[in-house]
């Protein structure tokens, strides 16, 4: 699987990423500078890492996602290819256009940085193949503007097409409530595009790859991919 | 020219910002304000003094990039 990893100035997520995919691939990523006006030939994934793109300014992601690279980011996304963002790459998603809604503050007014476990919606999606439904990973969570919302018909549209990836639970898998880090609707902490191969999740499942630091639930996101 | 752009959230949307702002405000003693909501502004010189073009290009920065119409509203004001 050959994946390229885009850079813009302020990602700071990008090592962990590219660690994940080489883990898994045996090949490093390539690298893509925001101004770039194409993708590398051969490309099957595009990665979106986290950290705070143009300082955050104006809106969370705004400005990057009116980057030259992303026409041929939204281009590779209408050919059917895979596309990953993580975190702040969510946020430049949504703000893009590829994924609906929008993330807010996180409702309590707190940058929340901590563990956070999560329940797998569905195993049938080229990002979840290796886990089972319904099951319950930890992973990192590290955001201020985490709070996804959208309308009431596109919160709608996306339950009743199992658009829903991850929500936020509790290790015993139980829903929300005190579990949701930010007031997410429906405690979605991601969401898939229609074809399911646009994937924008607020976690860091890339921190999570290494028994050293706490853990490997995150590995298995980065093995559907690369198995797809 | 100049012009100014108010970008503010939608009604129904939100605003822990101006939550908090609002909890500050009583904080400090300040009455009679029932409720804050936060937006942003932004102060523009126009290349044009055309009013009709000024405005046309103000309303495609709002819709391309100033304002996330999910979310917000935006109001435009030729000075």
């Amino acid at each position: 699987m050959n994946a390229a990893i885009i850079l813009f100035p302020g990602s700071n997520r990008e090592g962990d990423a590219i660690r994940a995919i080489a883990q898994v691939t045996g090949k490093k990523p390539s690298h893509v500078w925001h101004g770039e006006p194409a993708l590398p030939v051969g490309t099957d994934l595009v990665l979106l890492p986290g950290g705070f793109s143009y300082g955050d300014y104006l809106r969370c992601g705004a400005i990057a996602a009116r980057a030259p690279v992303m026409d041929a980011v939204r281009a590779h996304a209408a050919r059917g290819g895979l596309v990953l963002g993580i975190c702040n790459g969510f946020q430049i998603l949504a703000e893009s256009g590829l994924l609906p809604g929008v993330l807010m503050r996180n409702a309590n007014l707190r940058f929340v940085c901590r563990m956070q476990h999560l329940t797998v919606e569905r195993n049938d999606t080229p990002f979840t193949s290796h886990y089972d439904k319904g099951q319950v990973i930890k992973v990192a969570i590290a955001h201020g503007e985490g709070n996804y919302e959208a309308d009431t018909e596109t919160i709608a549209r996306l339950e009743g097409e199992g658009r829903i990836a991850f929500r936020y639970s509790d290790a015993k898998g139980v829903i929300g409530g005190a579990a949701n880090p930010n007031g997410s609707t429906n405690d979605i902490a991601g969401i898939y595009s229609e074809n399911y191969r646009v994937l924008g999740l607020m976690p860091h499942p890339e921190n999570l790859v290494d028994p050293l630091v706490g853990g490997t639930d995150g590995r298995g996101l980065f093995e559907s991919v690369a198995g797809h | 020219m100049k012009a100014r752009v108010i970008v503010t959230l939608k009604d129904g949307i939100l605003d822990p910002q101006g939550k908090a702002i609002e909890g500050a405000l009583k904080a400090l003693g300040i009455d009679g304000i029932d409720s804050v909501r936060q937006g942003k502004i932004f102060e523009m010189e126009l290349a044009t003094d055309d009013r009709t073009a000024a405005s046309g290009v103000l309303r495609g920065a709002c819709e391309k990039l100033l304002a996330n119409q999910v979310i917000e509203n935006f109001q435009v004001e030729l000075v």
